[in-house]
């Protein structure tokens, strides 16, 4: 098992370089550079001008120099300036972290707490009328697009409430941040909820139909015994692994939700700090999300040999 | 004539209701929110050319004269005192001297002094070492030869020649004067001013805060404590906020025409006034590009223009028909429609237009089975996407056929610089309605914000003629025939000027909507809360 850590370890840290030059040279690829957002808001281009403020950035070294910069500055603990704000990356980064980190784990709360328990019942009450209806549900949650259903919340809570559940930068008490934030939680933890119920339901429909769930029945089990005891503790395996896939993909999601909602986290700034070409915030938060899926994957991995254990990894 | 006299009531009715306003005893306090609608570049006004900073940055500064914040429009007789008591031209028209106003403060405690004045315009006119990274109005300074200071309360403009409007740029919300001690640097991210607010925090896609300078030189103002901008970049969830009450107003000319019947239902309290933005839908033609060179080809695509279907889709026909210049009741230099109809490509008849245009593209060898392909480059914004696709729909009658190229948005103004493109679709604003502004920063051959580089020296002649001419209606002729010669070349064809809503709640009070201008009456040391 401890050969088997040092060696994913070791991946881990493989995956996270290569996913620095890729990120490093992708983003460089793309068209344009700061210098030419930041006279795009003047409405002019001043060539001479935009090639002082390149050389005052570095962005007239050669790539590898800049790269070699950027590692160094990392491993230092200096994430750089922010090429829009002037202030350097780490604050601008910092703050935003908990708010998206909030949202994220209350929304795979909302995924785990409604998925599991539903895709159980819908499993246990197989082409039953309750089943239909959770089918339909799960299946609206996977194709009704995030942005949409997050506008029609929105829409719906002005129209029979007067207010408008938009993120307030200092919520009153952490209930009301919680508050705030479970409404874009469920709705961007919606369709990771029907995809958990989906997976729940035919996970357990499969091990349901195994010899030792008949052998509990047989010997006296009670039906929640057998559901729960013997059918989810097996069938929940693939379960937890993609709740770890969602975890790290719910990132997309939450850019749109974000937006919507105008939640100030990272998803939204990413995607911002993209537009404006800003360099060191992309750089160092798409890195920051790369340790978290390579993170969270492993974490997932060795959740294995907790719920199974009959699972075990040799060096 | 009607529009103009129903233009005429509404003015009188605004100008009574201001007056009326004072018998209300205005009250102190409270916090004046509103919604921003992108994440704003910097805090710099005189690095940016966009309403995005001048909105909520004008009210940390104060300029050397004003227009009147009270007052729906910008004329020179609605210019008034700011940090200049008072200004007086000399017997040659060439020195304009103000008198500074004393006992003022910057917003750390330093004294202003004429040094500042003459600080701001040496970093505009790039005499200074600490210039601005960016200068986008450059050329509205290009007639000074120098400031000079008279003690600490006096300062004297030296023009080369006379500028009958040089005081009109003063008035601008993008003409803030700047203090001498604080780096071009800081000032894009931590801007010190006179003005009736301090700079508080900008939490870059988040929130902007300024709160009540206590010691602002003009007694008694401003009102509110404190002004919180909050950033919200997706259109639906800001107007469905201002809807549900979590804004006092909206970013100005934020509320589009057609967005404005929902604003109306849903709100039906909410004050919203529709005014003109001083902002054209253009079309750029790349005359450096094959076949684009050929001015043959220019021309049909000039008159392939249909701008009243433009106006009609866009903006339920509100919006306005133009030339260059503003057109009347608002504008005070645009054509009437009689006159405008004159210029070549304004002809009412676009049937009559288009078929000539077909038949000087069958004579170029093009015809409906055998169009001209060309892109049509945009910026990825709706505003700028929505007419392109109509001006697509409008050369495919004369042969043309084009194809929607949208350009990421942060890159748009470099590629248009660059020349990469052949025809495009692009906005541009003004900020003040003088020829001067708008003809040397769009048109001149001088001037780095001339987007598609065009040059004419007998346009440029003309153009510096106007600018120093002092009789107004002589002027007006001389704008005319330069608004003339450019439809005739062509030179960024203006298919109309928009017009937009700002709104906010019925107990903001104080605030006047421009209506020539978006970019001079954001200063809100005026507006209270009654409530």
């Amino acid at each position: 098992m401890g050969a088997y850590i040092a060696r994913r370890l070791l991946l881990m840290l493989v995956t996270l370089i290569g996913m620095s030059m890729l990120i490093f040279v992708m983003l460089r690829l793309v068209p344009g550079n700061i210098t030419d957002i930041i006279f795009d808001s003047a409405g002019f281009v001043n060539p001479a001008a935009k090639k002082k403020i390149e050389h005052q950035l570095g962005l007239d070294q050669p790539i590898a120099v800049q790269y070699v910069n950027w590692i160094g500055g990392l491993m230092r603990g200096d994430l750089g300036y922010a090429y829009v704000s002037e202030k350097p990356a780490i604050d601008e980064i910092l703050p935003r972290i908990p708010v998206t980190a909030k949202l994220a784990g209350l929304a795979l709360v909302f995924a785990t707490l409604f998925g599991v328990p539903l895709g159980v019942v819908s499993a246990v009450r197989q082409n039953t009328t309750l089943d239909y209806v959770l089918r339909v549900i799960s299946l609206s949650g996977l194709s009704l697009p995030s942005f949409w259903l997050g506008l029609l919340i929105l829409m719906a809570f002005v129209q029979f409430l007067g207010w408008i559940p938009i993120y307030k930068s200092n919520p009153a008490s952490v209930w009301e941040e919680i508050a705030l934030l479970s409404i874009p939680a469920a709705a961007v933890g919606f369709r990771s909820s029907a995809l958990v119920m989906r997976l729940t339901r035919s996970s357990m429909l499969e091990v349901l139909r195994q010899d030792y769930i008949r052998t509990a029945r047989a010997k006296g089990a009670s039906e929640t015994s057998v559901n729960y005891d013997h059918a989810l503790r097996n069938a929940v395996l693939p379960v937890v692994t993609i709740i770890g896939i969602e975890a790290a993909f719910l990132i997309g999601g939450l850019i749109v939700t974000e937006t919507v909602f105008n939640i100030p986290g990272v998803a939204r700034f990413l995607v911002e700090a993209i537009r404006w070409r800003d360099y060191p915030i992309v750089q160092n938060l798409v890195m920051f999300i790369a340790v978290i899926v390579v993170f969270v994957n492993f974490i997932v991995d060795l959740l294995y040999v907790v719920l199974d254990p009959r699972i075990k990894y040799e060096g | 004539m009607r529009s103009k006299l129903v233009f005429g009531i509404a003015l009188a009715f605004a100008a009574a209701s201001q007056a009326a306003a004072p018998a209300l005893a205005q009250k102190q306090g409270g916090t004046l929110r509103i919604y921003h609608r992108d994440n704003l570049p910097s805090g710099s006004i005189h690095e940016e050319a966009t309403i995005s900073t001048v909105q909520p940055f004008m009210g940390v500064f104060n300029n050397l004269v004003v227009y009147d914040q009270q007052k729906p429009l910008n004329t020179p007789e609605t210019i008034v005192p700011d940090l200049a008591d008072s200004w007086a031209w000399d017997a040659t028209n060439t020195k304009l001297t103000f008198k500074l106003h004393q006992g003022v403060k910057w917003h750390d405690g330093k004294p202003f002094t004429a040094k500042d004045v003459q600080c701001t315009w040496n970093k505009l006119t790039g005499k200074d070492p600490d210039d601005f990274r960016k200068n986008p109005r450059a050329i509205w300074w290009h007639n000074l030869k120098e400031v000079t200071v008279n003690g600490d309360y006096e300062v004297t403009f030296v023009l080369n020649r006379p500028q009958p409007s040089f005081l009109s740029l003063f008035a601008s919300g993008y003409t803030p004067v700047y203090p001498c001690h604080v780096s071009t640097k800081d000032m894009r991210t931590n801007p010190i001013g006179t003005g009736p607010f301090k700079f508080v925090e900008f939490k870059r896609g988040d929130t902007v805060k300024f709160a009540r300078n206590p010691d602002y030189f003009k007694k008694g103002k401003p009102h509110v404590d404190a002004i919180e901008w909050k950033v919200i970049e997706n259109r639906s969830t800001r107007i469905l906020a201002f809807v549900a009450g979590e804004f006092d107003m909206t970013f100005g000319t934020d509320v589009t025409i057609p967005l404005l019947k929902d604003v109306n239902s849903q709100a039906p309290k909410a004050v919203c006034e529709v005014a003109p933005t001083y902002v054209s839908i253009n079309l750029i033609i790349n005359p450096k590009t094959a076949p684009f060179n050929d001015p043959k080809i220019r021309k049909a695509m000039a008159l392939a223009l249909d701008r009243k279907a433009f106006i009609d889709i866009l903006s339920n026909g509100k919006d306005d028909i133009a030339g260059v210049m503003l057109p009347p009741p608002e504008g005070k230099w645009g054509m009437p429609p009689e006159v405008l109809q004159t210029l070549p490509g304004y002809a009412a008849d676009v049937e009559k237009s288009r078929a000539e245009a077909r038949k000087i593209m069958e004579g170029l060898g093009y015809s409906e089975a055998k169009p001209l392909p060309v892109k049509v480059s945009t910026r990825n914004i709706a505003v700028y996407r929505d007419p392109a696709v109509i001006l697509i729909d409008q050369l495919k009658k004369v042969h043309i056929a084009g194809e929607l190229d949208v350009v990421d948005t942060s890159i748009w103004h470099a590629k248009v610089t660059r020349g990469e493109y052949s025809v495009g679709l692009n906005l541009t604003g003004v900020s003040v309605d003088d020829p001067d502004v708008n003809l040397y920063e769009n048109y001149s051959c001088n001037s780095e914000r001339n987007l598609t580089k065009y040059c004419n020296k007998e346009v440029d002649a003309l153009i510096d003629k106007q600018s120093q001419e002092l009789d107004v209606e002589k002027r007006k002729q001389i704008v005319w025939e330069i608004e003339r010669k450019l439809a005739e070349d062509l030179a960024r064809p203006i298919i109309s000027y928009q017009r937009s809503a700002t709104c906010w709640q019925p107990y903001v009070k104080g605030f006047v909507l421009h209506h020539n201008s978006i970019y001079n009456n954001w200063r809100y040391e005026d507006v209270w809360l009654d409530k």
